[in-house]
């Protein structure tokens, strides 16, 4: 007679366990996958039902139905782990973000995992264990999700794609086409720390730069800055193609242009460092826990005090303002005293970066 | 940034902006060719043209690396890479210079070609030493600066006895390059091109010295200085031309003596002249033909020279019609100049390879100071 335990189910090896086919087949092994991992570390009410969707109550704010916001990122990162965080908890901010950004308060995310053949599942638990930590700071549960598996070779590692939904208050309206001249263009801290983490990690490069990816969730920043009451016409978050990319973006979607001064542009020594060396432009390197602001010049000092008085703005600054151009450049006043485009970004600066 | 900070500081721009003005004569206009690439990338991205006064003209040279690549030779690492199954590795500005049927090298590496970027021809190495079973190849492009590195990685392979790596050698030489702006008819005979001096590269002048510039200031008369690659660096030395064209002199003047000597880097010298030697001609985009203007492997080395090992023959190909890199790279035309500049050709979709690498002529106005000409 066996001395093993009737129903007893070998747990999952996280120390030396790889993924294999059956974690995506849909059997037991998935299941064991999903709920020695996934749920244990995610787990909320929503997620334990284990039922294809989540059944979530409807938005309401302040006693009436509200707007939902719905934004969707895929992570791709390589790395997977980097100074400052990893693929996971950078998959909850990035979505966080993009609700955020909207002037929205995330309330729920989904999240998919393409794991390939193979993959070690101690980097899963860490991976796993980092998102849920992220998740559970922002206050922001994982409500449903997904794991497929691919053959070996197929993937790299761990894809993940997360989706927010958040509620926007009625009379709210953040958006790139808001923008007029006159208006003052802010940073919440210094620009290009997450590319070049993620560069200094790359393995054909061999300088080590003691900087940390800034991946953070800007929420808890931008709700302070939404309750000040003032005219914000648009909050981004410059993730890839960094701050250069994303003005131009905005500049194109209201139809103005910009002037903004180099020597303004918070960029730490080390970071203009790395770049120098590399040949980069770090109006061009992606953030993760930055923020533009974009706002009405009178509504300026109050928000950059605002800004600065929170632990993930206190680099914040103003860097420029709006102007009339038809053809919609975004400009910068050199520190060197000439003038010069700020183009959008031509080309791949920096592969898989989020 | 200490080294860095100081060749960039507006203050000291303004002083010299002023004492430029001063000194460049109103009656008189001046015509200045920056050979390198990097100069004209440090003049578009610091907007130093609105420092100079109106008769001070900066007039764009051929020396940007991959500008000067012709289509053929793109062809061929492409070959490489498609139908030779090696593993390419290539400096990443090449990557999108145009080719044959619509090809670069990112569109081929798409196709499934093993197209790899490095920063360093070590990086080559270790690939190399990383896939035994696999052939790999570095596509070597770039002028002087650029060549003591192939020539270490080429002598590094022979000490290890590497049986699968290989260089697809494109190194050229600026004296050759200049020499042929200098004889070209519309510098000589109809004075299209008004050159009135040279401010002369930064980087390559750390490996050649200052030497081999002398020749052109004493057989052609015109003053050279070499200048770094900063944009004060490039103030000071339109000063010091200003200074000599005014005073009749033509003289080869170092203004980055904090990096170049008269003579050079002679162990860089040495080992490029162990492992290279002169190829009787090189076509270049925009110079055409130019005879003895670059360098091919030499036979004791050739088990590492790519063109000998896959028996490549070079075949040239015409430019696409419309553009005019060509003229842009000989100082005839400038970019705005150019029918496609800006609609059909853009960074994003390069028909020419001035619109490809930032130290680009056209990238460069592109991507910086393509607002003036724009009617507000």
């Amino acid at each position: 007679m066996s001395e093993v335990k009737r129903g007893y189910v070998r747990p999952l090896d996280l120390k030396h366990g790889r993924v294999d086919m059956t974690h995506g087949s849909g059997g037991r092994a998935m299941v064991q996958l999903i709920s020695e991992l996934f749920t244990r570390h995610l787990g909320n009410a929503y997620l334990g039902q284990g039922n294809d969707g989540a059944v979530l109550p409807a938005a309401v704010l302040n006693g009436k139905p509200a707007r939902l916001v719905m934004s969707t990122d895929c992570h791709v990162v390589s790395p997977l782990f980097f100074p400052g965080g990893d693929i996971g908890c950078l998959s909850v901010h990035g979505t966080l973000n993009d609700v955020a950004v909207m002037g929205a308060t995330p309330l729920y995310l989904a999240a998919g995992f393409i794991l390939e053949e193979g993959f070690a599942l101690a980097e899963l638990a860490r991976i796993v264990e980092s998102m849920a930590r992220a998740a559970n700071d922002a206050g922001v549960p994982v409500v449903t999700g997904d794991t497929k598996v691919v053959e070996r070779g197929k993937g790299d590692g761990i894809f993940i794609t997360t989706t927010g939904v958040g509620v926007l208050p009625d009379g709210l309206e953040l958006g790139g086409a808001r923008v007029r001249p006159g208006d003052v263009v802010m940073v919440s801290g210094s620009m290009g720390d997450h590319g070049v983490a993620i560069m200094s990690q790359r393995e054909n490069l061999t300088f080590e730069a003691s900087i940390e990816s800034d991946t953070a969730a800007l929420h808890g920043l931008i709700a302070k800055l939404l309750a000040t009451g003032a005219d914000i016409r648009c909050l981004r978050d410059p993730t890839r193609g960094g701050l250069a990319s994303t003005l131009n973006e905005i500049a194109g979607q209201s139809g103005v242009g910009m002037m903004l001064q180099e020597k303004a542009i918070p960029i730490k020594p080390v970071v203009a460092a790395a770049c120098e060396f590399l040949g980069l432009d770090p109006l061009y390197v992606a953030n993760e826990g930055k923020l533009i602001v974009i706002c009405a010049a009178v509504d300026a000092p109050h928000l950059l005090a605002t800004l600065r008085a929170h632990p993930l703005g206190v680099d914040a600054a103003v860097i420029g303002e709006v102007m009339a151009d038809d053809h919609h450049f975004v400009q910068l006043t050199t520190a060197f005293g000439g003038r010069r485009i700020v183009d959008w970004l031509a080309g791949d600066q920096l592969p898989r970066i989020c | 940034m200490k080294y860095i900070d100081e060749f960039r500081d507006g203050e000291v721009a303004k002083t010299l902006a002023f004492k430029i003005a001063r000194l460049a004569q109103p009656e008189r206009s001046y015509s200045f060719m920056e050979f390198c690439g990097g100069h004209t990338h440090a003049i578009s991205r610091y907007g130093l043209s609105d420092l100079l006064p109106p008769n001070v003209r900066m007039v764009h040279g051929p020396g940007c690396p991959v500008c000067v690549l012709p289509i053929g030779r793109i062809d061929m690492a492409i070959d490489l890479a498609l139908h030779q199954g090696v593993i390419l590795c290539t400096y990443g500005d090449t990557l999108r210079v145009p080719a044959s049927e619509g090809l670069s090298l990112m569109k081929a590496k798409a196709r499934g070609g093993d197209i790899r970027m490095v920063y360093s021809t070590l990086d080559a190495l270790q690939i190399a030493r990383d896939n035994p079973e696999r052939k790999v190849v570095f596509f070597a492009i770039g002028f002087e600066t650029t060549t003591p590195p192939t020539a270490l990685a080429i002598l590094q392979a022979a000490q290890e006895q590497m049986r699968n790596f290989s260089v697809l050698c494109c190194h050229v030489l600026t004296p050759a390059a200049i020499s042929q702006i200098l004889e070209s008819p519309e510098v000589r005979q109809w004075g299209t091109v008004p050159i009135d001096g040279f401010i002369g590269p930064a980087h390559v002048s750390t490996v050649i010295g200052s030497r081999p510039y002398e020749f052109f200031a004493e057989e052609y008369r015109k003053p050279v200085v070499i200048a770094g690659f900063e944009p004060l660096d490039v103030m000071q030395a339109i000063l010091m031309l200003i200074a000599q064209v005014n005073e009749g002199r033509a003289e080869v003047e170092n203004e980055f003596a904090r990096a170049v000597s008269r003579d050079g880097n002679q162990k860089a010298q040495d080992r490029v002249a162990e492992v290279f030697e002169l190829r009787r001609e090189f076509e270049w985009r925009g110079l055409s033909v130019v005879p003895y203007s670059a360098l091919m492997i030499r036979e004791k080395y050739g088990s590492f020279d790519a063109e000998r090992r896959f028996k490549m023959d070079y075949k040239s190909v015409p430019d696409n019609k419309a553009c005019e890199c060509g003229a842009i790279l000989r100082g005839v035309k400038r970019p705005q100049d150019c029918k496609i500049f800006g609609t059909v050709c853009t960074p994003e979709n390069p028909v020419g390879s001035c619109m490809v690498s930032s130290e680009g002529a056209c990238a460069a106005h592109y991507s910086y100071g393509r607002y003036k000409d724009m009617t507000p």
